[in-house]
């Protein structure tokens, strides 16, 4: 049980905060969400920014052109970047934390040095195309077909959910390629380039009003079958590899965050006199409890993991991420529903930060795999219940 | 920062528990609960419409202390005596006056399994009379120690165990913690809910710092325990590591119960399956280890720690969790969850219990609230 960081780790971290207290101040403004592709290039912007100094794919191995830190120091690197204000990872999220880890597991040599800089530099950006309109949680269900013509696949299907579609120059794309198979066995990951002919890329407006994600039309799409990561019909595993990166530390920055909204929550409610009510405060003084847990769990998480690596595993987040995500997710809209409370009739205004925020953290129990289906995996997978039917 | 348990605290907790098994097993336990209940509990187990029966028939087990059955495990009893001969309440104390030499951390880890087993007694006091020498034979577990702790004027406050302890301490926050003679405060029994924590109220007003109604254990007049290695530790110290011991005894109760329900869920079968096997079964039993497992953290961290905030934190998740994941558990268990004779409600009694000592939830909660007022480190 030993919190403190090794001097190595210190030094890290003092290298990372001077670094940041010279870089933050000479970034351009931020962009107007709704302007996308000005966030693909103040985001683009922001990792060429980390690639330079040295800091893009930390946590990646050494052979993909990461820096192979440990996962401590990359629980620093997200504990500080966000501490300071540094921008988030944004569109360059798929690229950095599903698709390009796949990528460097499962890729051929060939495939690595093609994809993998380009991530790392802020050139590509990816996006996941998994879902579909009738394969969501039941994601092995998906029907896009893919079939082999010569050199290429033909792919025909429709995607949904799709973040970052519209300004996504890669798709990772999960499509069927044996439809006798049994369900998980004929699924095949392949890299689609998002200006091939027959791809039809339509916005989704999120209740947020804006358009974070887009649904993808595949109308007979060639892909070369060069841009197939793993065999064929093996697509499935390729994938868990990717979706246990999705619910490791991903969430580990957006803790710091939360902590720092919810001490300037306390602060607005003295100004605006309702701390003088108990309930309130109350429940901020539970949140405090709730965060400080959470940071504690990441830590013991990423803990874990690091014992792991040492000892031969892949350093891939096991089932402990659904843990966290169940109730960081929770935790999260428990959050902003008190900042609902604290704005009172304010709560209404999209002006106020937190009003957007509400919104949006309506999709945490949702995206990356609903709280149903994470509370299936824990008793399944950790707790070893009898499966379900 | 490696945040997982060392070896040396891996076969502490695992010394502890293969401790407990052997001389507080279920069968201590449930001789304890017999022995505590009187001779009306035998009927009680065995009888079928039990509820209405327990409730009507409950009778105060205040200050009668155990006997007979459950005598082993009383307070300052063999199973005490051996405890203290194990270092559970010296654990934290100087190995050069005879303790163990620990620190929080692996008090935590052992109250953690003493949680687990409810083991009865006035543990974490005990603990800190021992730990810190505040009184002499605590260290030993020959004398049991029960606290009055941070109750403030106006408040009602509960002390266990008072019959059997040697002594109570005395713990505000701002003030040196006191030792007072067990007959001292004006004690009313209550009948306890809890079926092994006998129970007194203490009404106000408490001691104030130019009163002193209360005799200390070796006779002087005001209970302030001076000499030995100078003065006497500070209240308010010694209130938050007891809230950090009972939390761990909390974490304990929690995993206990995710493990009771886990295993029934297994076994039981209804509509010709495991029940384990339905979702809704399955979802309680998740909601259940993501409460403990984030409950772990805090606990351990704040062991690590000693922050005051965090201890708080880790208290109210801890609270939570055994209490929810006992509720859980029950509701798991169906039927059988609501008799006497399923360890359940001994786990769900407990931890209520716990929650309303060593800095319940309403205090906790407000000066959570109030740190986020103050200029933030992390
Ligand atoms: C903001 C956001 C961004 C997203 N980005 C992407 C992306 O970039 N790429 C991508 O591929 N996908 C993305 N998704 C899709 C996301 O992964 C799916 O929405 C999610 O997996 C749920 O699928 P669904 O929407 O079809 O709901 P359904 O699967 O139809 O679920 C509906 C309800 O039924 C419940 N349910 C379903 N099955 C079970 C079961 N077995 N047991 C218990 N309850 C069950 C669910 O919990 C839910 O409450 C995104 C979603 C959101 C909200």
């Amino acid at each position: 049980m030993e919190l403190a960081y090794t001097r190595d780790d210190e030094e890290f971290r003092t290298r990372l905060r001077s670094w940041l207290a010279a870089v933050l101040p000479t970034l351009p403004p931020r962009p107007d969400p709704l302007d996308w592709p000005a966030r693909r290039a103040y985001d683009m912007g922001w990792q060429r920014r980390l690639y330079d100094a040295g800091y893009a794919g930390l946590h990646w191995p050494q052979a993909a052109g990461g820096r192979g830190a440990t996962p401590v120091q990359h629980l620093i690197f997200l504990e500080e970047t966000e501490a300071a204000g540094a921008p988030y990872v944004g569109a360059g999220f798929v690229g950095l934390l599903h698709a390009g880890p796949t990528i460097a597991a499962e890729g051929g040599p060939a495939q690595r040095a093609r994809w993998l800089p380009p991530i790392l530099r802020g050139e590509e950006v990816w996006c996941q195309g998994f879902s579909e309109p009738e394969a969501g949680s039941d994601l092995a269900s998906l029907r896009t077909r893919a079939v082999r013509s010569g050199d290429s696949y033909v792919v025909t299907g429709t995607k949904i959910w799709t973040s970052h579609a519209e300004v996504a120059d890669w798709c990772e794309l999960l499509v069927r390629t044996d439809p006798e198979a049994p369900r998980h066995r004929g699924l095949t990951w392949l890299a689609l380039p998002m200006d091939a002919p027959g791809v039809t890329v339509r916005p989704l407006r999120t209740l947020a009003g804006s358009q974070e994600f887009a649904e993808v039309f595949l109308d007979e799409v060639r892909v070369p079958v060069g841009n197939r990561v793993g065999a064929e019909n093996d697509g499935w595993r390729v994938t868990m590899v990717t979706l246990s990166f999705e619910r490791g530390t991903a969430f580990a920055g957006e803790v710091v965050a939360c902590r720092r909204t919810l001490r300037q929550l306390a602060r607005r409610a003295q100004r605006d006199g309702r701390w003088e009510d108990p309930a309130l405060r109350r429940r901020l003084g539970r949140l405090n409890a709730e965060f400080t847990a959470l940071w504690r769990l990441v830590q013991w998480n990423v803990s874990e993991a690091a014992h792991a690596l040492r000892h031969g595993g892949s350093g891939v987040p096991g089932a402990g991420g659904s843990v966290f995500k169940l109730r960081y997710s929770h935790a999260r809209q428990e959050l902003y529903e008190t900042a609902a409370a604290v704005l009172g009739p304010g709560s209404l205004d999209l002006a106020e930060e937190w009003t957007r925020e509400r919104l949006s953290s309506l999709s945490y129990t949702i995206a990356a795999g609903t709280s149903q289906i994470q509370h299936n995996i824990v008793a399944e997978r950790v707790l070893g219940l009898p499966r379900g039917r | 920062m490696d945040f997982r348990l060392t070896r040396d605290q891996e076969a502490l907790r695992r010394g502890m528990r293969d401790l407990l098994a052997a001389r507080f097993g279920r069968e201590e336990l449930r001789a304890a609960v017999d022995g505590a209940d009187g001779a009306e509990g035998a009927d009680r187990v065995a009888g079928a419409a039990g509820a209405d029966r327990a409730a009507g028939t409950d009778r105060s087990n205040a200050g009668e202390g155990a006997d007979r059955a459950g005598e082993r495990s009383v307070p300052g009893g063999r199973l005490w005596r051996e405890l203290g001969a194990a270092g559970l309440f010296a654990l934290r104390a100087p190995e050069r006056s005879g303790g163990v030499g620990s620190g929080l951390p692996e008090a935590v880890l052992v109250f953690e399994e003493a949680g687990r087993a409810l083991l009865p007694g006035p543990l974490v006091a005990t603990e800190l009379a021992g730990s810190t020498g505040l009184v002499p034979g605590a260290a030993e577990g020959t004398v049991p120690v029960t606290a009055l702790a941070g109750a403030r004027a106006g408040d009602c406050a509960l002390v266990e165990h008072l019959a059997s302890a040697g002594a109570v301490l005395l713990l505000e926050e701002g003030r040196p913690a006191r030792v007072l003679d067990p007959a001292a405060p004006a004690a009313v029994p209550m009948r306890s809910a809890d079926p092994l924590t006998p129970l007194h109220r203490v009404r106000a007003p408490l001691p104030g710092p130019d009163r002193a109604p209360y005799r200390s254990a070796d006779g002087s007049a005001d209970g302030a325990v001076d000499g030995g290695e100078g003065a006497a530790p500070d209240g308010g110290v010694l209130l938050l590591e007891g809230a950090l011991l009972a939390a761990a005894q909390q974490l304990g109760s929690a995993r206990r119960t995710l493990e009771l329900a886990v295993g029934y869920a297994r076994e039981r079968e209804q509509f010709g399956r495991p029940i384990g096997s339905f979702q809704a079964v399955q979802h309680l039993c998740a909601g259940m280890l993501v409460r403990s497992e984030t409950a772990r953290s805090v606990v351990y961290a704040a062991a690590v720690t000693a922050d005051e905030a965090e201890i708080r934190a880790a208290k109210l998740l801890a609270d939570t969790a055994a209490v929810d994941n006992a509720r859980d558990c029950l509701q798991v268990y169906g039927g059988t969850g609501f008799t006497w004779e399923a360890d359940v409600h001994l786990h769900l009694k407990r931890a209520w219990l716990r929650a309303e000592q060593w800095c319940a939830a309403a205090g906790s909660e407000e000066r959570l609230a109030s740190a986020l007022l103050r200029p933030a480190g992390r």
